[in-house]
Parts: C-alpha cells; sequence; structure tokens
C-alpha cells in the first residue's frame, strides 16, 4: 500500500517527477553510452591489427612503431634495408611478411607502398580479410587502392587519376608518374581507410629521378623506360609478419632485436596496443568522469525537486502523521519515492541506451568505423544501475530528512 | 480498561510552546465518557488546535496528564503516542484532509495501516471499507475513486469513514462541516453521529458554530476550560 501511495504521489506531480526522471534517464544513457564507446573504440582500437604476431622496423619505441605503420601517424626515425627484409623473410620461422614503404602522401592521406599480399595478409577486427567495393587491387605499376575515406572525402571513382606528393607537406609533386585508381576498398573502421595504396615497385618507380629527397634536375626518365626497370627497393619502413607456429613468436622478435645487421625492433602488435590504449587511457578517464558527473548532477536535480515540493506537501505529510506514522515513517516515504524515480530514471536510461543503439550502430560504423555492440547490459553496468538507485535514496536524505524535521513541528495541524 | 474509565482524561495539563513564551494553555480538568458526544466550542485562537494536538499526542504537556482510554499518552515515549493515536483515535479535518492522489479505499484503509490492533479488529478491511462507504451515503463506485476527484461533501464522508474504520474508541473531528451546505452539514452529521454511536465510539466535534450545540451530549466552551495566557508583546 505505501509503494502503490508512494507511486501515486509522484504520479500526482507527473510533470516535475517527470522531468526529474527524464534528467536521471538521460545521464544514465550518457553514462552507459559513454561505457559503450570507451568499450566499442577500445575494441574497435585493438581490432585494428588483427593475426599479424610481429611488426618489424627500425629500432626505436614500440608505440611509435606501431603508430606509424599501423595508424599512420608520425614518421619511422629509420627505414629497414630490404637486405635486412629478406634476411628477415627467409627465416624458417616466417610465415608470411608484407612489406610498408611510408613517406609520400596525397593531400592529406599517406601513400603505403607494398606488395598485393597486403590485401590478403592484412586483417582487423577479429581477423576480417579487407574486401574491395569497388574495382581491383594493382595490376599495373601505376595502379592504386584506395581506402573508403580517401574515396569518400575526395569523391574518386575507379579511373581517376591520382598525383602523389612527395613527403608528407611537400608543394613538389611526383606529376610525371601518376596513378589509377584500380580498386577502392570497403569501410573498415581502420586506418586503412584513410590510405593510398600503391605497389612497393611504383614508390621506386616515382623516385627514379629523386636523389637525396630531391629532386635530379634536368633528368625526366619517362615512364616506358621506367616499366623496364628492376624497380627493387634498397629500404623499407616496416613489415607485418606471420609465423608458422605462436611458438615461435618470442624466439623471432628475440632474434630480430639482436639482428646483428642493424638495429631492428619487433614488437608485438597486441603488447604495443595495449601500451598505446594506456596512453589514451588518460582520456577516457576523464571521459568517464565526466558522464559520472552529469549523473551526480541529475541526482542532485532531484534532490532539489525534493526539497522544492515539500512546502506543497506538508499537508500531506500531516495526514501521514494524523493516521499515526511515524516522522521517520514520512522520511521512509521520501527515501522511497526518490529511490522510485531513480529506478524508473535508470530503467529509462537503459530503454534509452539500447534505442540509441540501436539506430546509432550502424550509422556509427559506417562514419567512424566504430562498432557499438548490442549485448545485454553488463555485471558492471547492472552494479552501475544500481549504484544510480542507492545515490538516488542517500541524496533523497537530506530533503527526507528536512521533511522529518517538519512533520515534527507540524505535527498533523497544517494550515496553508 | 473498566466501562466506567473516561475515554478522554485531562488533568492539570500545562503546555507552552517553545519559542512562544506570548502563549500557554492551562486545562485543569477535561473528561469524556464512553460514548459521548460532546461539542468543544472556541474562538479562532482559543488553544484548539493546541489541544488537539495534545490529545492525539503529536505534542506532549510539560506537566499533567493526558489519558486516552486509560493510558497516559503524555507518559509515553515519542513513537509509542504515534502508534497509540493510530490505534486509539480516529480524526477528521476541517477539508483536504485526504491524500488527493490516493484512491478512496486507500484512504480509508490508511490508518490501519500504522495500527496492527486497530487492523486486527476489521477482518476483511475491504469490506469494511466499502460497508462503510455505503453507510456513509457514497455511491457504489466511489471506492475505486482518486480521493481527489469527489466533491468536497464526499470527501469529508470518505474522511469519516477513515476515521470509523477499526472502529477506535475515540473520534476527533476538528471543524468537519465548516466547509459544507448547510443542507450537506446535517445529512454528514446524522451519518456521523449514526456511525459513531453503531461503533460505540465518543466523539469529540470542535468548532466555533454554536448553531451546531443541539446534536451533541454535551457543550464545553474552550474558555471554560482552560487558562489561556497571553503576555503582553
Amino acid at each position: 500500500m505505501i509503494l502503490r501511495l508512494a507511486l501515486g504521489s509522484l504520479m500526482a506531480r507527473a510533470l516535475t517527477v517527470g522531468m526529474t526522471i527524464l534528467a536521471i534517464a538521460l545521464s544514465v544513457a550518457l553514462f552507459l553510452g559513454v561505457e559503450k564507446v570507451r568499450t566499442g573504440a577500445k575494441a574497435s582500437f585493438a581490432d585494428t591489427i588483427s593475426g599479424t604476431d610481429l611488426i618489424v622496423g627500425a629500432r626505436s619505441g614500440s608505440v611509435q612503431l606501431l603508430l606509424y605503420s599501423v595508424f599512420r601517424i608520425g614518421n619511422a626515425t629509420n627505414n629497414m634495408t630490404w637486405e635486412s627484409y629478406q634476411d628477415i623473410a627467409a627465416r624458417p620461422e616466417v610465415d608470411w611478411i608484407v612489406p610498408i614503404s611510408l613517406g609520400d602522401s596525397h593531400r592529406q592521406f599517406r601513400v603505403m607502398g607494398t606488395t598485393n599480399a597486403f590485401f590478403e595478409r592484412y586483417k582487423y577486427r577479429s581477423g576480417q580479410a579487407l574486401a574491395i567495393a569497388d574495382g581491383a587491387i594493382m595490376e599495373e605499376l601505376f595502379d592504386t587502392v584506395i581506402g573508403a575515406d580517401v574515396a569518400a572525402t575526395l569523391g574518386y571513382e575507379i579511373g581517376d587519376p591520382i598525383v602523389v606528393a612527395h613527403g608528407l607537406a611537400s608543394f613538389i609533386d611526383h606529376d610525371d608518374q601518376p596513378f589509377r585508381i584500380s580498386g577502392i576498398l570497403e569501410k573498415t573502421g581502420t586506418p586503412v581507410d584513410r590510405t593510398v595504396i600503391v605497389s612497393l615497385e611504383a614508390i621506386e618507380a616515382i623516385h627514379v629521378d629523386w636523389q637525396g629527397g630531391a629532386r635530379t634536375p634536368g633528368q625526366s626518365t619517362p615512364v616506358d623506360v621506367i616499366r623496364q626497370m628492376q624497380l627493387e627497393p634498397e629500404a623499407v619502413t616496416a613489415a607485418l609478419i606471420g609465423v608458422k607456429s605462436r611458438l615461435q613468436v618470442f624466439g623471432l622478435q628475440r632474434a630480430i632485436n639482436e639482428y646483428p645487421q642493424e638495429p631492428l625492433l619487433a614488437i608485438l602488435p597486441g603488447v604495443a596496443l595495449q601500451e598505446l590504449w594506456q596512453i589514451v587511457g588518460i582520456a577516457e578517464t576523464a571521459l568517464i568522469a565526466v558522464s559520472g558527473m552529469v549523473v551526480v548532477t541529475a541526482l542532485i536535480g532531484m534532490m532539489a525537486t525534493i526539497f522544492s515540493s515539500l512546502n506543497e506537501r506538508r499537508r500531506e505529510m500531516a495526514i501521514f502523521r494524523a493516521m499515526g506514522a511515524r516522522p521517520r515513517a514520512v522520511l521512509s516515504l521520501l527515501v522511497l519515492e526518490a529511490a522510485l524515480m531513480a529506478a524508473i530514471g535508470a530503467i529509462l536510461g537503459i530503454a534509452l541506451l539500447y534505442l540509441g543503439l540501436t539506430v546509432a550502430q550502424p550509422r556509427v560504423d559506417a562514419a567512424f568505423g566504430l562498432w557499438l555492440p548490442i549485448e545485454a547490459p553488463t555485471l558492471r553496468e547492472f552494479w552501475v544501475l544500481l549504484g544510480v538507485v542507492a545515490a538516488g535514496a542517500i541524496v533523497s536524505l537530506v530533503p527526507a530528512f528536512r521533511a522529518y524535521r517538519m512533520s515534527l513541528a507540524d505535527g498533523m495541524m497544517v494550515r496553508i | 480498561m473498566g466501562t466506567d474509565t473516561p475515554i478522554l482524561d485531562l488533568k492539570d495539563v500545562r503546555y507552552r510552546w517553545s519559542g512562544r513564551v506570548s502563549f500557554g494553555l492551562d486545562i485543569p480538568d477535561l473528561t469524556l465518557q464512553a460514548a459521548e458526544t460532546v461539542l468543544l466550542l472556541g474562538e479562532s485562537g482559543s488553544g484548539k488546535s493546541t489541544l488537539l494536538s495534545l490529545i492525539c499526542g503529536t505534542i506532549a504537556p510539560q506537566s499533567g496528564a493526558v489519558s486516552v482510554a486509560g493510558t497516559d499518552i503524555a507518559s509515553l515515549s515519542a513513537g509509542r503516542r504515534d502508534r497509540f493515536r493510530a490505534e486509539h483515535i480516529g480524526l477528521i479535518f476541517q477539508q483536504f484532509n485526504l491524500l488527493p492522489y490516493a484512491s478512496v479505499l486507500d484512504n480509508i484503509l490508511l490508518p490501519l495501516r500504522f495500527a496492527p490492533q486497530r487492523r486486527a479488529r476489521v477482518p476483511s478491511p475491504q469490506d469494511t471499507a466499502r460497508m462503510l462507504c455505503q453507510d456513509l451515503g457514497l455511491p457504489d463506485d466511489a471506492i475505486a475513486a482518486q480521493a481527489g476527484t469527489l466533491s468536497v461533501g464526499q470527501q469529508q464522508r470518505v474522511a469519516a469513514a477513515r476515521a470509523l474504520i477499526g472502529a477506535p474508541p475515540l473520534l476527533i473531528a476538528d471543524e468537519p462541516t465548516s466547509a459544507l451546505d448547510a443542507a450537506t452539514q446535517a445529512t454528514f452529521l446524522n451519518l456521523l453521529f449514526t456511525q459513531a454511536r453503531a461503533h460505540g465510539s465518543t466523539l469529540l466535534m470542535v468548532s466555533h458554530d454554536a448553531r451546531l450545540a443541539t446534536h451533541f451530549n454535551r457543550v464545553v466552551q474552550m474558555a471554560d476550560i482552560t487558562k489561556t495566557h497571553r503576555a503582553a508583546a
């Protein structure tokens, strides 16, 4: 009966109570939404590269190697020689190896030289392979395959010409050797979407007339001649490696790290991703803190609503007192009402969250490549909801105690 | 409680409002017998509300005894006084004394929630509530209606049903007819007297309307039973 009366009292103040519940619901949806985005982002981040056992590059830091080789952020401090690459490729533990050559750009996008094996070996999101949305992978020397974001941003279609710029912030174009778009990749949500992929030989081809980072004055080798040339690179930026047996990963990593011919670094992508996420995690913590504060603000709003309703409810409390309710029963009623508001808000919040996820999931995936999983609430989320209800009951103690004191003073003889 | 034990007995009661030294109430003697109907007449500010609060135990006198059904409620703790009030006193207020958002049934059953002994006297609370509504002339479908949707006269009948349920030995009515028109007033009083008699309850009604005196066994003037102290401002 008391629960029914509490619900009735809430219904009688439907507008203010509804607004309070909505505020709690939105804050809960935001908090859990941030949690979903956080876990989704973490999963997407971890899924940027999958199925690659080692990444090898010139010796630097593991995070730096990961950043430039996978995320196309920053630059390599040095390259690894083609001899070292071949030496590693010839090792018995190595199942496959894919070279990566970075350095040039097209508009704001990085150009990556590699072999066609990249399309077969590069995996993301738990082993998902790259897929061609339109066209085909490179067949000719000056063919290029572009990521989905490159095509969408620049409005490129199959057959469109592309001129690669030398370096990352250069005004000098390799305009004498334009590329032709042969394929556009499907969206992956990884840095591949923002990459212009050409063959390793093409990288060499556009640098035929270049020496020491500058074009040789007066020299312009015809394309037909370039096509006849032996276009073997002198160095590559990094390489992705798959081993025959997982048991051999650490042995191969140690061997590469102790490679005597040149200082190299081999990293485990998963470990480096974790290191990188720890750095990014500071922002994650800040995001959780902000959304947590939104929940606290909503609960304080509820407290203010209860406070503001106390005066108009003095008669109601006096009726309870007249019927024999102790002041603490009045206190309990207000706490129960607050807990009900918080509980309804929490349930509505989770409903809003799942509705939002259902609507936003495909759009977020398409726009940002961020996959937000729609799964049953986790135990952690359950505890969050329980925590919101408990916190609602706790903050309501402040106005409830005020009501307790008022009902002690008023007794049953309130005349307002 | 013996048959000759008064239902209400105030002896040498002295009360001063805390922080209001200008007002005090002294009641040397006031006694109400079982099944008696008493009209307590008094002007505004004569201390009627303070007297009701003392009888109901929401305030305690500085000295003296307030006995209800043989128990000195002034000697009880605050919590036990609340429980005692719920068990032994049925209250009817002037107006707006129902929970407007609750159903008529919930309003009538509310005192039983805080009074287990009174509840035990009502084997079937819902049936009893329905019967009380019928006896007080409320329409059959009123029991499920929201109290706030009823007319003022109907609300007052619901308040009477709430006070009567579980047959408390003492009914206190604080100006229950002041918001009613003359015809409704008479009907309500007749119903209230009939039900009070049927339940064997003592009725103490507080009013400033001396015209009601003919309905009661006895009329008590506040001025006759109290020594009200008002200090000069």
